[in-house]
């Protein structure tokens, strides 16, 4: 638990962190350091520099524009716990409240946890569910990635190594929807063994009129659960019903390790995503 | 009449808390020493191996690295790790310092890398090239017995540390004919990790010019680390003072003494440099003793009204791959305690503890006590089971009567004192048991699954005497107290005892304040220094209060004495005249009195000399237990089960303990809170995992599971006062209760919860998954 020597730098703009990537190749992005110094630590990664984010202001905040919630990449969890403006978005409060514990959610960063693309986080799944993008700004300029692009295997994300995520956009249905995120927690770490964010639209009649399900902790990457949300459209929400409809989440491959067999999290898969759903459904029908 | 509010009994605030909570503690890794250098280890990745060759120089050619040691260093300039149970010639094990031609667990340290400071140490250890050829490894208990596994020790004849055969006692037989019926179980206890607070710390100096080695280090037992340094690097004891600052918990845990606590005198001593080292949290989970890893084969005998008549079967228990210090005879407390509260006629348990390729085992919070508690808590509800009784039915007609004390046990234990029907009684009251039955009668009918869990239970704490310690391990079983009046009538008291969090600053401070009349903030508590305290043993085993309280409260009365007769002296008075009345010494029929500060005064003074007696006010006393203490309780929990998902919530717990008199209340429920949720980590997810390789799965806290805040409701605390006999102070012991009440109280209610659904047993710790299974496999 002793990392090897490395630069370390705190730019004061963006453009200074870009020009920072662009010169040191081996560089790492700092944000809150919740993963990247414990893989530090124990040698699992190695960085020659760092480059910590954390001085660089235009990167926090959330904002609403145009029916999109913009949140800047080094907005910390904590900051994402509170209701505040987004009281009728509890999957993104939900999500950030059960990320590890105080200490964690003071210091973690959204973005840093995309990037990072563990794939028990519980961001990925909010992300896919509210049809997330991701900004990032490079020495060669910005671009916009979909989050049905953005993660490209474990551990593994879209961005360039010269690449700084700047925004993530949610887009949240305001008229007779709701969002939920429930997981299980990974007793020791806290991840998610399972974690489903579902956003749900109702109908005038109450049925499903669209819904959307991102799962985390299960596959080596998260996905979007499409069989299932197909699946939903016209349905009515209902215990019995939900219940039969997420008996499968046919996307579902799960991994397996002594905390969850792959059988275990299949079936938590479905489990959650009822709830998920169920919570969504029931404030969307409010 | 006391003239003054009696501190003891009191809840006083821990005085340790303010420097402890503000960091203004000093703990081992804070201790800075100039020219100080730091160690890292090199550490076997492999479970079995031979080691072909190590490479040091890459290692030596880096800046900062001042030197590399491994074995061949030290051969024959060292002794081996520092054990006190050492099982019998041919099956004991020279357990080296660093590794010596083989490895046998992952983690064992290979080579040590001493540099300027931490970071160039932990790269030189990177920089050691060490190739091994593994062999085959044996990580499973039952494998480890068959003649064709591999064995931890080639020159051994099996992998067996220490067996203790049946008796063969005709009256078990006897018992298990006449039953009416029999359960058998197969129990697992796993093996978890103590995971201290703060981990083991060593920083040695050894000062050539005095030829002294000062020792700092985060341990349990001080003197216990002198004498076996000394013993272990041929050095004399007195030039050894070994310090314990700060110590944040221990467990069990630091009661052995280990090799790095060995390796960094020799160190300091050959380089005249002091160096350090402070382990990683990796470090502290493949490194530092583990607890429990036993594996019970265990058969109950018992009559149609509940009555358990015998019990049989087999412990095989983990030592892990060499025998810690007083690892390999921590399993022999298990069959001794096996009949628990209860009546039980006769016990017949083998006992065969086993070498394996994983970190060695030693104490654990309870130590062999909790396992043998769970079993028989086990045993018990089955028997409710197989008879249709109520659990607490069974219990109350097993239990040894309040008018049996002192009782001798099947097993030869001498129990000191008891009203298990007392705390049962005030539990069954405090919990609404039979509102509790009502309400998961009705939660069950609405398809819930909820269960009620009861364990009733007793333990061994503050053993002794000396002379019957279990039958392999080597320590004395008495403790020091120290009283030391100064001229003004402050108090220093120090003590043998080595607290790492218990509070005994607060406690001793309340008994020498009550002793003295004055008050507790002028009463200073010093432990943990071999030179300033005299001879000591250390804090395990719940012993703090009821031995180390125990000799502290034998150099009270020595200097009451004392200050009596001087007092006496100077009021024109016999000495049979004078009483102490909490604040003043008084003459019988006069208005001639003393203050105890006065009387401080003149013992230092010495201006009127008095006839028999040596100036100064101080005295220090050994108390040798004459027998163990046996506190009880008696626990209750309620759970919920996700029946979706397997998840467990706990919804209630009530602890009912009997710990004897209580000196500070509110430090008793903090050891009995701490306690009961240790227990509940045992009961619910911790788990040191191997695989069948030996490699360790759960070596970051992202893998090991502890106890968190949100896995339990407030603990109800309630509590009975049933007095020891053994020490004036009547205090039974506390530090282990709530652990070995809680691991089977929880248990008990998960299966309560399961049984409706078919679940006849599950093993701890009970995971989601494993309770979703059982369930699922039940249906089936």
């Amino acid at each position: 638990m002793i990392p090897e020597n490395f630069e370390y730098f705190a730019p004061r703009t963006l453009s200074e962190a870009t020009a920072l990537l662009a010169q040191k190749p081996d560089a790492k992005l700092l944000g809150g350091g919740m993963s990247l110094i414990p893989a530090l630590k124990h040698r699992l990664a190695a960085a020659s520099a760092l480059i910590d984010l954390g001085r660089v202001p235009e990167l926090e905040g959330i904002s609403d524009k145009r029916g999109k919630i913009v949140i800047g990449g080094r907005t910390t969890h904590r900051a994402l716990t509170t209701p505040g403006e987004f009281v009728d978005v509890h999957a993104i409060h939900e999500t950030a409240g059960s990320i590890g514990d105080v200490q964690v959610r003071n210091r973690g960063t959204i973005g840093g946890s995309l990037v990072h693309a563990d794939p028990a986080a519980d961001w990925p799944a909010v992300f896919l569910a509210l049809d997330g993008e991701a900004v990032v700004v490079g020495a060669k300029g910005e671009r916009t990635i979909p989050a049905a692009q953005f993660f490209t295997g474990m551990l593994a994300s879209a961005p360039k190594h010269d690449e700084v995520l700047t925004e993530v956009r949610l887009t949240v249905e305001r008229k007779r929807a709701g969002t939920a995120y429930v997981k299980m927690r990974q007793p020791a770490s806290g991840f998610a063994i399972v974690g489903v964010a579902a956003q749900v639209t109702l109908d005038r009649g109450g049925r499903i009129e669209r819904a959307s399900v991102g799962v985390t902790g299960v596959n080596s990457m998260p996905f979007r659960a499409s069989a299932l949300e197909k699946r939903l459209i016209g349905q009515t929400p209902d215990a019995a019903s939900l219940r039969k409809l997420c008996a499968r989440v046919e996307e579902a491959d799960p991994m397996e390790d002594m905390h969850a067999s792959s059988e275990y999290r299949a079936h938590l898969a479905g489990i959650y995503a009822m709830r998920a759903l169920a919570a969504a459904s029931s404030r969307a029908a409010r | 009449m006391p003239v003054r509010p009696v501190s003891v009994g009191e809840r006083i605030k821990r005085r340790e808390d303010p420097r402890l909570i503000r960091g203004l503690a000093s703990y081992t890794d804070d201790l800075k020493l100039h020219g100080g250098l730091h160690a890292a280890f090199v550490r076997s990745d492999y479970a079995a191996g031979k080691i072909d060759k190590i490479d040091t120089s890459r290692a030596l050619a880096r800046k900062g690295v001042v030197a590399v040691y491994t074995f061949d260093d030290l051969r024959g300039k060292v002794g081996r790790t520092p054990c006190v149970a050492r099982p019998e010639p041919g099956r004991d094990a020279e357990h080296p310092l660093l590794a010596d031609g083989f490895v046998r667990w992952v983690g064992q340290p290979i080579a040590v890398v001493i540099a300027e400071d931490r970071y160039v140490a932990r790269d030189g250890a990177l920089d050691v090239s060490v190739d091994i050829s593994p062999l085959p490894a044996v990580v499973d208990l039952r494998r480890a017995l068959e003649p064709s596994a591999p064995r931890v020790y080639a020159d051994h004849k099996d992998n067996i540390a220490l067996h203790i055969p049946r008796s063969n006692n005709p009256e078990v037989e006897k018992l298990f004919a006449e039953a009416d019926g029999i359960v058998k179980l197969e129990i697992i206890n796993q093996r978890v990790a103590p995971v201290s607070m703060e981990g083991r710390a060593v920083l040695a100096s050894w000062d050539e010019g005095p030829q002294k080695l000062t020792l700092w280090t985060s341990t349990q037992v001080p003197h216990l680390v002198k004498q076996s340094v000394a013993q272990c690097l041929g050095l004399s004891e007195i030039r050894i003072r070994v310090i314990a600052p700060e110590v944040g918990g221990g467990c069990g845990a630091k009661i052995p003494v280990y090799a790095e606590e060995c390796l960094l005198p020799w160190i300091s001593k050959e380089l005249r440099r002091p160096v350090k080292w402070s382990e990683t949290r990796t470090e502290n989970l493949m490194g530092t003793t583990h607890g429990r890893g036993h594996l019970h084969e265990i058969e109950g005998a018992y009559k149609k009204d509940g009555t358990l008549l015998a019990l049989r079967g087999r412990v095989i228990s983990d030592c892990g791959a060499y025998p810690s210090f007083f690892g390999a005879s921590i399993a022999t407390f298990t069959p001794l305690m096996m009949p628990g509260c209860y009546r039980v006629k006769a016990v017949d348990v083998e006992v065969v503890v086993v070498y394996t390729n994983t970190m060695a085992t030693d104490a654990y919070r309870g130590a062999g006590r909790p396992e043998a508690a769970y079993t028989v808590e086990r045993v018990l509800d089955e028997v409710a089971v197989a008879t249709g009784l109520d659990a607490v039915e069974v219990r109350r007609r097993n239990f040894i009567p309040k008018s049996a004390f002192p009782f001798t046990t099947a097993t030869g234990a001498i129990y000191d004192s008891g009203d298990y029907e007392a705390s049962l009684a005030k539990a069954l009251e405090r919990f609404d048991y039979p509102a509790a039955r009502a309400k998961q009668a009705k939660a069950r009918a609405e398809g819930k699954l909820v269960g009620i869990g009861v364990a009733t239970f007793t333990e061994i704490c503050g053993l002794g005497p000396s002379t019957g310690a279990s039958p392999i391990q080597r320590t004395g079983s008495w403790e020091s107290g120290m009283v030391r009046v100064e001229p003004t009538g402050n108090v220093v008291i120090t003590t043998g005892a080595s607290p790492h969090g218990q509070g005994q600053e607060t406690a001793f401070a309340q008994m020498a304040a009550d002793a003295f009349g004055i008050d507790v903030n002028d009463v200073e508590v010093m432990h943990g220094d071999t030179d300033v305290v005299t001879h000591g043993v250390g804090t395990f085993g719940s012993r703090g209060l009821v031995v180390g309280g125990t000799a502290v409260h034998m150099a009270l009365q020595k200097v009451t004495a004392k200050a009596s007769r001087i007092a006496a002296h100077l009021l024109d008075a016999k000495p049979d005249q004078v009483t102490f009345d909490g604040e003043s010494f008084r003459v019988a029929g006069s208005e001639r009195k003393m203050t105890f500060r006065q009387v401080a005064e003149a013992a230092h003074l010495w201006n009127v000399p008095i006839p028999g007696e040596e100036p100064g006010l101080e005295a220090v006393a050994r108390f040798e237990p004459t027998g163990t203490t046996f506190p009880f309780g008696a626990h209750f929990c309620e759970v919920e089960i996700d029946p979706d998902t397997g998840e467990v919530a706990l919804t209630r717990y009530l602890a009912v303990d009997d710990a004897g008199k209580i000196v500070n209340p509110l430090l008793a429920d903090g050891q009995r809170l701490g306690g009961i949720i240790q227990g509940l980590g045992q009961a619910m997810c911790e788990e040191v995992v191997y695989d069948e390789s030996g490699q360790l799965l759960t070596a970051t806290l992202m893998d090991y599971a502890m106890p968190k805040a949100h896995m339990f409701p407030r603990i109800e605390l309630d509590s009975t006062c049933t007095p020891t006999h053994l020490n004036p102070l009547g205090a039974k012991g506390i530090g282990e209760l709530g652990t070995i009440g809680s691991t089977p109280c929880i248990v008990s209610a998960v299966l309560d919860a399961l049984r409706p659904r078919g679940v006849k047993s599950i093993d701890m710790p009970l995971k989601a998954e494993r309770v979703w299974r059982a369930l699922a496999e039940a249906k089936r």
